[in-house]
């Protein structure tokens, strides 16, 4: 039965984006009407340190803040969350709900055969894919592997559509944003790659677009059911 | 941009002079999504204000950028970054002295290393408002939100606030400045949130248009009389009464202090009617359990009383919302009823179950459980409010 209100847990690397994802994912599901929320938890601001975001979503207002303990979705950014414990939570699946979904972004299967048992026991679906070649391949640089990431998110989801990650993604991009000095260097260097933020926009919206696609179908093909309830199910007018 | 532009209907950059009523509860407003970092601004930029201090410190720093942003759009007078927290505090504190609208934000050791400017500031009736964006202090170390520095201003003299989400850090930090500078009130605020759990945590708000903003404040309507050119800084400061050594010097030091309490006390009515209450209550008036609790700690309380619900069992929670005035009426009003008491708390001590069980001591029978308590940047889940409420009361779920 599709839940009223999810909890997504975002574990990766300083630099890799999923502060952006997590903040875009909210945004994104907002737009259609949903309850959302969205924050990051990091300690040092440094790349390749862990970093972790986190967005709730539901049909319900939401309350709950901060780190997400028992998260409905876990979305891996990099590898060495898992090989190296770069996350907040071990084992890395710590807390997951039953029917639940994990998406990892690896070239390689990670899960040992514990974990398999483990998250079979609770019948989370895991898809394993190297979306770091994928947002490679798409939009020809690695910095875009959070779109991809996001893009496989609402995929799996299916209840928050293209249109609104294209909000989402605008309102990152073209507003007046507020970022960290990391952060605003960063996104200094992707849009020196990309000629004008419009192109950076296109591209982010392409590779989101063939990740959600790609776990459109994914999802048929394991049968994995509905895990949120449609955005029509919010009641009477949504309040703050 | 000159405050020589102010006239009587618009301020220095051009929006419209209105009311803190009007700006509160009567003008249009439209849906945003952003954080509290961003959400600050907003405010800021609607409240006329003259002076901004500020330092980094996470997870305040991109609050204080903001309010920079403003100085270079033209909407706030004068902004410059202090020495440090201890200078911060000290120029703030000299910016109202000058008859300036004033505001600063800090978090965790910078509340700690400004410590002696908060009595200061008190003692001298500012009415500056300071955004505490509550973060752990050392040692060891955490940048995450962990609220124990506030225990450590309940006695400053200064009113403490406590804003549970972004739509309320907006509200409250534009109702601060219109309770603070209320001639019988006159004393500073501190505008709390928890870092990280407001600071950065993007969510839906309402907003009234930007073209408009607060009267400005009025110094000479202040109880002590601002500096110019006849009246030195704090006539008392510069010439304490402690020099005369007489008993003069002792009761005066101990009645200004009652005064400053007593100012503070007086700000009820005004935050009542500002901020809709001192404590707000949701859920089943016939609760059997009560949460009390302040910020985050509220809305982690507001999750497990939805799960309650659903489990059988009556809940309420009541979020203070004024820490200083402690809401001692409303607090009573709203657990006289209820068997017990839990009090969640982001911190190791337990600062809020302590005002608690002092402000009910005598005058309520039910169980004062001080849990759970979460410290060091950690989350509160609802499930751990679940499992203390079960193993704390004879409750059963279901029944």
């Amino acid at each position: 039965m599709a839940k009223d209100s999810i909890k997504i847990r975002m574990p990766a690397l300083g630099g890799q984006g999923a502060v952006t994802a997590a903040h875009i994912a909210a945004t994104a599901a907002d737009t259609v009407g949903y309850y959302a929320v969205s924050n990051p938890f990091f300690g040092a601001e440094k790349r390749m340190a862990p970093s972790e975001s986190y967005t709730r979503i539901g049909t319900v207002p939401i309350y709950d803040r901060g780190e997400v303990i028992y998260p409905d979705i876990i979305m891996i950014y990099h590898p060495q969350v898992i090989t190296m414990g770069k996350s907040y939570t071990m084992p890395f699946y710590a807390g997951i709900k039953e029917n639940g979904l994990v998406i990892i972004n690896s070239d390689a299967d990670l899960l040992t055969s514990e974990d398999k048992k483990f998250l079979d026991s609770m019948n989370v679906k895991v898809l394993t894919r190297d979306f770091t070649k994928f947002a490679i391949e798409k939009a020809g640089t690695e910095l875009a592997t959070n779109m991809a990431m996001l893009g496989a998110l609402f995929g799996a989801l299916g209840t928050i559509d293209k249109p609104a990650i294209e909000e989402g993604i605008k309102d990152r991009f073209l507003k007046k944003y507020t970022a960290s000095g990391g952060t605003a260097t960063l996104d200094s260097v992707i849009e020196k790659k990309f000629k004008k933020k419009l192109d950076l926009i296109e591209k982010n919206l392409e590779t989101a677009s063939a990740a959600y696609d790609l776990t459109e179908a994914w999802a048929k093909e394991v049968g994995l059911d509905q895990i949120l309830e449609s955005a029509s199910m919010v009641q009477g007018e949504r309040v703050i | 941009m000159s405050i020589k532009n102010m006239t009587e209907e618009k301020n220095w950059s051009g929006q419209k002079l209105v009311s803190t009523d009007y700006m509160l509860f009567e003008a249009p407003r439209e849906k945003h999504f952003m954080t509290g970092s961003e959400v600050l601004k907003e405010a800021v930029k609607r409240c006329t204000v003259d002076a901004s201090v500020s330092y980094p410190i996470t997870p305040q720093s991109e609050a204080a950028h903001l309010i920079g942003e403003l100085w270079a759009e033209g909407y706030v007078g004068v902004y410059f970054r202090g020495e440090n927290e201890f200078g911060v505090m000290s120029e703030v504190q000299g910016c109202s002295m000058a008859g300036a609208r004033t505001i600063t934000t800090t978090s965790g050791p910078g509340t700690l290393r400004a410590m002696e400017n908060f009595p200061t500031w008190s003692g001298t009736r500012i009415p500056c408002q300071l955004v505490l964006m509550a973060r752990g202090i050392n040692s060891p170390l955490s940048i995450q939100p962990d609220n124990l520095e506030v225990s450590f201003l309940l006695e400053t003299g200064c009113m403490i606030w406590y804003a549970e989400n972004v739509q309320e850090l907006f509200d409250m930090s534009i109702a601060a400045f219109t309770v603070a500078e209320q001639p019988d009130v006159h004393v500073p605020i501190i505008t709390s949130v928890d870092g990280f759990f407001v600071s950065h945590t993007r969510e839906a708000v309402m907003l009234p248009p930007d073209d408009i903003a607060l009267r400005p404040y009025n110094p000479y309507a202040a109880p002590l009389p601002p500096i110019d050119s006849e009246m030195p800084p704090g006539r008392f400061l510069r010439d304490p009464f402690v020099m005369k050594s007489n008993y003069i010097s002792y009761a005066t030091h101990a009645s200004w202090q009652w005064e400053v309490r007593s100012a503070v006390e007086r700000s009820k009515p005004y935050a009542r009617h500002y901020l809709n209450g001192l404590a707000h209550t949701t859920g089943d008036e016939d609760a059997e359990v009560a949460f009390v609790a302040c910020g985050t700690a509220a809305h982690q309380a507001k999750e497990a009383q939805r799960e309650l619900t659903k489990l059988g069992v009556k809940s309420k929670v009541v979020k203070l919302r004024t820490i200083r005035p402690f809401p001692h009426e409303e607090l009573l009003e709203a657990v006289k009823d209820v068997k017990y008491i839990f009090v969640p708390e982001f911190n190791i001590v337990g600062w809020l179950e302590k005002e608690v069980s002092k402000s009910l001591y005598g005058k309520c029978d039910a169980k004062i459980v001080g849990r759970p308590r979460v410290a060091g940047g950690m989350s509160m889940p609802a499930e751990a409010i679940l499992q203390e409420v079960f193993e704390n009361t004879g409750l059963k779920k279901g029944a």
